[in-house]
């Protein structure tokens, strides 16, 4: 039976030795075949005494299934190593930038625009909208701001040439409009492009606005104050500092000028806050009774707050956009930093 | 408005420096804006008397000085100014030290001459502005005087940004009185004495307008000496506030004015004739006013006029014809009241901003023109001399403005402010600020002083209680919001999908300007547009009609910056005139430009085309409502041949195309631009989806490969397949277009694949045989398209 055992170690060494499937067949062949060696074996099975066949046929299948095993395991091998290389010569460069479109941007307005919305919506603020060609009525009168007063003038305003019409030059009309058409109790916020006749350095013929409204029973300047600073925090992320100043706006009493801490020397001095620790950033007030009265809204009963600011200041602090006039130059080197 | 604090401590003592006093004044509601020393930063500069001057041997321009500097020995000064002469005084800069600048003097020889110092100019000095040669000191100033101590330069001027509501505080009385409250201390000089006249001299004054002008003060200074200048101290002032210096009679009404915000006027007595009216305009009347410009008026404006003509335009500029020269001796002061109301605007309209316009138009004190003209006359004649006579006043009393009483309540006040402020300290803050309050059982009644002209109503009242108490204590406070759900519709109504779109696409958002050139938007959109009567340049003169201009600006100026691909989008109103009416439209409009995707690896670069520019367009309808359609269309600005509008239900919500040829070479691109601009509200459409059932049956495809004329449009044939199996057609794709070779030349082929399906049963060949035979027999019979073989 050294034969047996002669023949099963040869074919386990071939199998292992095998460099491939079609060399590994062929030692399947040699050995397992129809006419394969130990296939041979067991036909020579018959030339045995009787009581002899059981065991020798034992031994042989025996040795069959480890030569299977071995040419089993060598051809898993095989496969293994050929996906190896497989996949190896499919891999890619994945360092090779995406294929297609490039995204665009948002401009940094709408992008400061889109942010108020959002936290002032989240408390239930609504969006309200005005036309941009105004009435002296919605921009002026009713704002308690008659004609010849010095604030009117003040006001730079564009006019039309054959129409009795100007360029809204505050979005405070879109009070006026919302509460003569919703009455109280109201609360919007407005937003959207503003013209005054004025251009340079730190102007720009047209600019943007925000514009917040609260009338109801027993709104308090105290109110004013809180939604104030908490909006302000939220929108800066921070918890800054924030001043109240007297001030003066026909459309509100009393009235206020908001000062935050700076935001680029945290209140010890900067360049930026002109060596004050603060930085202006918008005007509020007491909706004024006249302007109340002019929208059919009694100011016994209602009390309420408004305030507004410009977008493009906001920009500047948020971004340290320092030059006004790159909101409007879109060039998109400038444009492209906001995506 | 720029005061100077040694002024201010004239009035009320300060018991603060000026950065805190500063900071408080702003915090009361007077901005300060800055706070400068008025000390121009030189040193050792002193009085010096030149006692004797003489050539220089070697420059014609120079001469060799000997001044007496107070050190008890000459100083030889080599000096250029051409008015150097012996016996004057002037300003000299020791050797040690230094101009404003920071240059040091040092000892030098000018030309071989030894040099031991410097004497100055005023603007050498940074007191002045211009110069003509020395700086002449006055007389009695003695040599070694330092200069800083002469012109008491240890001051500081705080600079005032003024609310329009607060005239009364455009003086220094005006400012005192704010501290005076402020920090509890008394007013003081606020009344001075009355000038005893020493003869009857008056002019007669006639108030022909009441109510315009309800008080007016006159009074004759005979015999003031022409000549005579401002002492320096006043000089000073003025130059503190931002005046410069004039003459005697004119500086002390400036003075007067800044000290008290009462405007005077001195007129030449030689020039008057006969009795003084302050009347309105005539129509089309003329004057020439002091600054030598001659404005036509009419009955808006009130003047002051003699017998014979308009002296001058009454609050805001005096004539030019009645002005005090300088030889005039004999003088005539005007102090009066206008009303705000005939002020008001005048003098912008003539493009006159002046000192007593800006004060009159938001008021000045009706109390306060008696102390104004007697400060004036007792600086008059301490200055030049003169005989006062006595002051003539008319008065008009029931046109003067009286301040009501004004009710305020405890309970409004605490409400308004969310803030209770006990009894006293309201009453204390008002009675600081000059208001009559009287306690009643809900509060105060409460009358404002004259010069007030910004209280009129309760919330008046109660920001002058809180800006003095404090803004900062009122404590923030949570208001209650109540919470509102809204019935929104699904498609949000604000921007930020279409808007979300575009940037996914590749679109950059851009902000152009609402107005521009005439004729770019002539040449782009065949109209100028609405007008700007005030525009501010002519590129900004009208209204966009579209926002293409803008944005092919913009593609221009980022061509111009070596921008090969170039995608903008913007949103806003384009204005219109509709039937005479102004309509102010929102829409969203887009430019591309350059290549169909950015340089990259893998694709092949190719020019954009109309249907890349159809898919972005697609893309933002498909937000809204799909019953859309694109037809041909012409637009000015664009390719006759590659345009399209956008049509729902008939109407056009938009265009699409490429940018004119034309416009192309005119705007200097290189390279096709394209063009979108599409009404908001046509994609901002509600749609709520509405759900089909699903078929349980296989679909059945078919494709089909017509030939057509090339005139025929894809949407027709489309259109006409659908209209001809509508319920089981599942879908229609067109997914081939030829045109050339094996095909005649008037012929394109479009290869389409139907898919048919029923949600009842399952479809047999023979029906879908039936349904393609109608197809093909319809669009035979419709554009003569056949199978291709």
């Amino acid at each position: 039976m050294t034969d047996l055992e002669e023949l099963t170690r040869a074919a386990t060494e071939a199998a292992a030795d095998a460099g491939d499937l079609a060399t590994l067949d062929d030692i399947r062949v040699e050995y397992l075949g129809k006419k394969g060696k130990l296939t041979e074996q067991l036909k020579q099975l018959g030339k045995l005494p009787e009581d002899e066949r059981p065991a020798a046929g034992q031994r042989i299948n025996e040795a069959k299934q480890a030569v299977q095993q071995a040419i089993e395991a060598r051809k898993q091998a095989l496969q293994e190593a050929e996906l190896q290389q497989k996949l190896e010569s499919e891999s890619v460069d994945v360092t090779l930038p995406g294929r297609g479109e490039q995204p665009g941007g948002l401009h940094p307005v709408t992008r400061i625009m889109d942010r108020v919305r959002r936290l002032f919506e989240g408390i239930g603020f609504e969006m309200a909208h005005g036309p941009e060609i105004e009435d002296e009525f919605h921009n002026f009168d009713a704002l308690n701001i008659p004609a010849n007063h010095p604030a009117r003038a003040d006001m730079d305003t564009f006019y039309l040439q054959d129409f009795p019409f100007l360029l809204r030059t505050h979005t405070s009309p879109v009070q006026i409009r919302s509460m003569r058409e919703q009455g109280a109790p109201i609360r919007i916020i407005a937003q959207g492009r503003v013209y005054r006749c004025d251009y340079d350095v730190t102007h720009t013929p047209m600019f943007h606005q925000l514009e917040g409204l609260l009338v109801d029973e027993n709104v308090s300047m105290a109110h004013l104050k809180g939604i104030l600073t908490t909006f302000l925090q939220a929108f800066f992320e921070r918890d800054i500092k924030v001043r109240f100043r007297p001030s003066y706006f026909p459309f509100v009493e009393p009235g206020a000028e908001v000062d935050i801490g700076c935001l680029f020397c945290d209140g010890h001095g900067c360049r930026v806050c002109k060596q004050t620790g603060w930085l202006e950033i918008l005007g509020c007030g007491m909706v004024h009774p006249n302007v109340l009265s002019a929208c059919n809204i009694d100011p016994e009963q209602y009390t309420g707050w408004a305030f507004g600011m410009g977008i493009e200041r906001l920009g500047m602090l948020r971004y340290g956009i320092n030059d006004i006039r790159l909101n409007f130059e879109n060039d998109l080197r400038f444009l492209e930093q906001f995506r | 408005m720029k005061i100077s604090l040694n002024w201010l401590r004239e009035f009320v003592d300060v018991p603060v420096g000026a950065d805190t006093l500063a900071e408080q004044l702003s915090l009361i509601g007077l901005e300060v804006a800055a706070v400068e020393s008025v000390h121009p930063g030189f040193a050792g500069v002193v009085v010096a008397e030149v006692e004797a001057v003489a050539p220089h041997p070697d420059a014609d321009k120079l001469r060799v000085c000997q001044v007496n500097a107070g050190t008890g020995e000459s100083l030889q000064i080599v000096c250029g100014a051409g008015n150097v002469t012996a016996g004057m005084k002037a300003p000299l800069i020791q050797v040690g030290g230094k101009l404003p600048d920071g240059t040091a003097i040092k000892a030098s020889k000018l030309r071989g001459v030894a040099s031991q110092g410097m004497l100055c100019s005023a603007v050498e000095l940074g007191l002045a502005d211009e110069a003509d040669g020395l700086w002449v000191l006055p007389d009695d100033a003695q040599p070694g005087t330092q200069l800083d101590a002469l012109l008491q330069l240890d001051d500081t001027v705080i600079e005032i940004e003024l609310t329009p509501n607060r005239g009364d505080c455009a003086s220094v009385l005006g400012v005192a009185r704010e501290i005076s409250a402020l920090f509890d201390r008394p007013l003081q000089n606020a009344e001075p004495a009355a000038v005893t006249p020493v003869h009857d001299d008056v002019v007669p004054v006639a108030l022909a307008a009441a109510a315009d002008c309800p008080r007016f003060l006159g009074r004759v200074v005979r015999g003031i000496d022409p000549q005579a200048a401002s002492p320096l101290w006043l000089q000073e002032r003025l130059r503190r506030a931002g005046i410069r210096p004039i003459s005697v009679a004119v500086d002390v009404t400036q003075y007067v004015m800044l000290e008290y915000g009462q405007p005077l006027h001195a007129y030449d007595l030689a020039e008057l004739h006969g009795r003084i009216t302050p009347r309105r305009a005539a129509v089309a009347e003329t004057l020439i006013l002091l600054d030598g410009q001659s404005v036509a008026l009419d009955e808006d404006f009130l003047v002051i006029a003699d017998e014979q003509r308009a002296l001058g335009l009454a609050g805001v500029m005096g004539g030019a014809d009645s002005a005090v020269a300088d030889t005039t001796a004999d003088v005539y002061l005007e102090c009066a009241w206008f009303s705000p109301a005939v002020i008001s605007g005048r003098g912008r309209r003539l493009g006159l901003q002046t000192d007593a316009s800006y004060r009159f138009e938001r008021g000045v004190d009706p109390q306060g023109q008696r102390r104004a003209i007697e400060r004036a006359t007792r600086l008059l004649i301490d200055i030049a001399g003169g005989q006062p006579g006595p002051v003539d006043e008319s008065v008009e009393p029931s046109q003067l403005p009286t301040a009501g009483p004004v009710t305020l309540r405890r309970e409004r006040l605490g409400r308004l402010l969310g803030l209770d402020i006990p009894d006293a300290t309201v009453a204390g803050i008002l009675e600081r600020l000059g208001m009559t309050v009287a306690a009643t059982a809900t509060g105060w009644t409460v009358t404002p002083p004259g010069y007030r002209f910004d209280i009129a109503i309760e919330p008046d009242l109660i920001e002058e209680v809180i800006r003095i108490h404090g803004y900062d204590r009122i404590e923030a406070q949570h208001y209650p919001l109540p919470q509102v759900m809204k019935r929104e519709p699904e498609q949000p109504a604000n921007l930020s999908r279409p808007r979300e779109v575009l940037v996914q696409r590749g679109y950059q958002e851009a902000i152009t300007y609402s107005f521009g050139d005439a004729d770019l938007q002539t040449a782009l959109c065949g109209e100028p547009g609405l007008a700007l009567a005030n525009p501010i340049t002519s590129d900004m003169s009208h209204m966009r009609l579209s926002l293409w201009p803008g944005l092919l600006q913009a593609l221009g100026y980022n061509r111009k910056r070596q921008q090969a691909r170039i995608r903008l989008f913007e949103t806003g109103l384009r204005f219109f005139l509709q039937d005479n009416e102004i309509q102010q439209e929102s829409v969203i409009a887009g430019v591309a430009y350059g290549g169909r995707y950015p340089v990259q690896w893998g694709l092949e670069s190719r020019p954009l085309d109309f249907a890349d520019l159809r898919n972005d367009v697609e893309a933002l309808l498909a937000l809204g409502s799909d019953d859309w359609q694109l037809h041909p269309a012409s637009h000015p600005a664009l390719h006759p041949g590659q345009s399209a509008g956008i049509f729902i239900e008939n109407q056009m919500v938009g265009m699409l195309g490429a940018l004119h040829p034309g416009h192309q070479k005119r705007l200097d691109l290189n390279r096709p631009a394209w063009l979108f601009e599409i009404r908001l509200d046509a994609i901002g459409r509600e749609t709520v989806p509405k759900f089909r059932e699903l078929s349980r049956y296989p679909s059945v495809r078919r494709d089909l490969a017509l030939l057509v004329p090339t005139g025929v449009t894809a949407q027709a044939v489309l259109d006409c397949i659908g209209d001809n199996v509508p319920d089981v057609l599942n879908k229609l794709e067109l997914f081939d277009v030829y045109q050339g070779e094996g095909i005649d030349s008037g012929q394109k082929s479009l290869a389409v694949g139907l898919t048919f399906q029923k949600s009842s049963s399952t479809l047999t060949d023979s029906e879908v045989d039936a349904h393609v035979d109608r197809v093909i027999t319809a669009l035979n019979q419709a554009f003569g398209a056949e199978l291709r073989e």
